[in-house]
């Protein structure tokens, strides 16, 4: 038995080293099925709750354009979480039983939702930092091993570029208005940024899933490759826009042509992962009430599912 | 004037009276889409299943769709230069004149389902019969937003169906619903004064011809959703006045908080 073992996982790795994707049907190691389960079930769960710091503004966007933009994105996300609920169920998972995962606080999502939106600038940060960062995550997810995941992520990927460009949008258009208008953008910034750059999430050191899944190529980059990406990336947007990134440590680097910057608050980033950010309670508390509110409603679709198929086969007999 | 249903007419042969009257009836249409919208919204990330998020939103999508394609040729029906923003976020509650419908609170999911569905049934029949109005940007507007309503009217008489004919508690909640809401259903097709006038020049349908179609409809979802046609209710209206439930003024204050503490900046 173990001798096959050993050739599974090693025909398994030979694979993922030639780069052929992994299909539901192929055989793979429980460790890595139980990953992608862990990742694409919180990334679905990220898009579910990232509606709600977004839906938050959508009765108050200041003009209706802004409002039916902002619409369609939250729409998207929706969408995003199907897709992504659909890819970790090839996998063996359930989607009631990934739902009940984030209602007990057993699976996560990403930690930049646990921050409150306080103003409309916070629509054009969030699209533009938060969807930003979100894209570099995601862009080399497009080549990842699992041929599922692969194949949702490019399709999340067009809907999330254009979700960028349009924060940009409002950002721009926010620098080039009233002071007032600039205030509240750079306002916005300086409490996004550093949330922002926690989404790549810990340092490499204190990432203990990075090494497995760089081997598994479920992961291309390392944490820190990517919010070194992002920030040299970011900086220069922050300059077209005439502001101010929130650290003084901030400071271009000639040697590894890319910018050194300060450190971010593990202290706060933990807090925040353990369920004490500010919005932890909320947006959990939401989802649950909209799940547990909505349980009539599912269960009298089945009802009446079953009514139809029972009165269809009394006719059909 | 009394046009002939096979001649279209522009915006520009109108007299200014009839100009002014159809400007206060093309906001009364997108008051109306807007401020349903405004609500389907508010169950952004709060639906009973991510499918059903997903649709809210899209339905409220498609209304504020509409709306601006409304707001936009009310401002050019006015020709004072206002924008469809400044319809939308610069006028008060009493000048709205959405119907008392669709401004009823969300309430729980069959609450919203009633509402959408007595709206629906009457937007769709009334969205093809404008589709033929000689007035141009009018027929147009109802070309593409019919195809969305019946998309709407489908989705809402589904669940129509599915709440009424589904369990005890499912039932009883929309029985509740329409309860509530049945009340505000008459207004939808009482013409106020200013819409008979328009109704007498042929540019917009009399609603007395929509009715069998609405009520073959209606008839046919209640009885698969095994549930009573309301009877001798008696109809609120108002809302296409102005005189609106104080439901508005709270949706009013949320809508526009931007707009009147930033004044005349763009978005």
């Amino acid at each position: 038995m173990e001798t096959v073992e050993i050739n599974l996982e090693e025909q398994f790795q030979a694979r993922i080293d030639a780069d052929v994707r992994i299909e539901p049907k192929d055989w793979m190691p429980d460790a890595y099925r139980k990953t992608l389960i862990r990742q694409i079930s919180q990334h679905a769960h990220s898009e579910l709750v990232g509606m709600l710091p977004e839906g938050n503004w959508i009765t108050r966007a200041p003009s209706l354009k802004r409002k039916s933009i902002l619409l369609s994105k939250v729409q998207d996300e929706a969408g995003h979480g199907l897709y992504l609920y659909s890819a970790a169920e090839t996998l063996g998972a359930s989607r009631d039983q990934m739902l009940a995962d984030l209602h007990s606080g057993k699976a996560k999502y990403s930690s930049i939702f646990n921050y409150p939106t306080l103003s409309w600038a916070d629509m054009g940060t969030v699209g533009w930092l938060v969807d930003g960062a979100a894209i570099l995550n995601q862009v080399p997810l497009c080549r990842t091993s699992y041929g599922p995941y692969a194949r949702a992520m490019v399709r999340v990927c067009k809907e999330e570029s254009f979700h960028q460009r349009q924060g940009f949008e409002i950002m721009q258009t926010l620098c080039e208005g009233a002071p007032e208008q600039k205030a509240m953008a750079q306002e916005a910034l300086n409490r996004w940024w550093w949330p922002t750059l926690m989404m790549f999430g810990p340092k490499d050191a204190d990432s203990p899933n990075t090494e497995q899944s760089m081997k598994w190529r479920i992961k291309r980059f390392t944490n820190d490759e990517l919010r070194q990406k992002f920030v040299d990336m970011m900086v220069p947007q922050a300059e077209f826009l005439g502001l101010t990134v929130p650290d003084p440590a901030l400071q271009w680097n000639e040697t590894k042509q890319g910018y050194d910057f300060g450190d971010v608050n593990w202290e706060e980033f933990w807090n925040v992962v353990k369920g004490n950010g500010m919005c932890n309670k909320d947006r959990l508390g939401a989802r649950i009430k909209a799940h547990e509110e909505g349980a009539w409603v599912r269960e009298a679709a089945l009802a009446h599912a079953k009514k139809r198929a029972e009165r269809a086969e009394t006719q059909a007999a | 004037m009394q046009v002939a249903p096979s001649e279209t007419v522009a915006l520009n042969s109108y007299s200014p009276e009839l100009r002014q009257q159809l400007f206060q009836y093309v906001l009364q249409l997108a008051d109306t889409s807007l401020i349903l919208g405004h609500r389907l919204s508010e169950w952004c990330g709060h639906g009973p299943i991510l499918e059903q998020d997903l649709a809210m939103a899209n339905i409220a999508l498609d209304l504020l769709g509409e709306t601006r394609s409304l707001y936009q040729y009310a401002a050019e029906l006015e020709g004072q230069d206002r924008t469809e923003d400044d319809l939308a976020f610069l006028r008060l509650a009493v000048e709205y004149k959405n119907p008392l419908l669709v401004e009823q609170p969300n309430g729980d999911f069959g609450d919203t389902v009633a509402r959408q569905f007595l709206f629906d049934n009457f937007h769709y029949h009334f969205l093809l019969q404008l589709k033929a109005s000689p007035d141009e940007r009018l027929a147009a507007i109802a070309e593409k937003a019919v195809k969305e309503a019946a998309y709407h009217l489908k989705w809402s008489s589904e669940w129509m169906i599915r709440l009424g004919d589904g369990t005890e508690e499912s039932r009883q909640r929309l029985d509740k619903a329409l309860g509530n809401l049945w009340r505000y259903s008459g207004e939808l097709t009482t013409p106020t004064a200013a819409e008979k006038a328009l109704q007498a020049t042929g540019i917009i349908p009399d609603y007395a011809g929509l009715l069998p179609k609405m009520e073959a409809h209606l008839n046919h979802v209640f009885q698969e959703a095994t549930l009573p046609v309301p009877q001798g209710v008696f109809m609120m209206t108002g809302g296409k006045e102005g005189r609106h439930t104080e439901h508005l003024g709270y949706i009013l204050a949320e809508l526009q908080y931007m707009q009147r503490t930033y004044p005349g900046m763009r978005w």
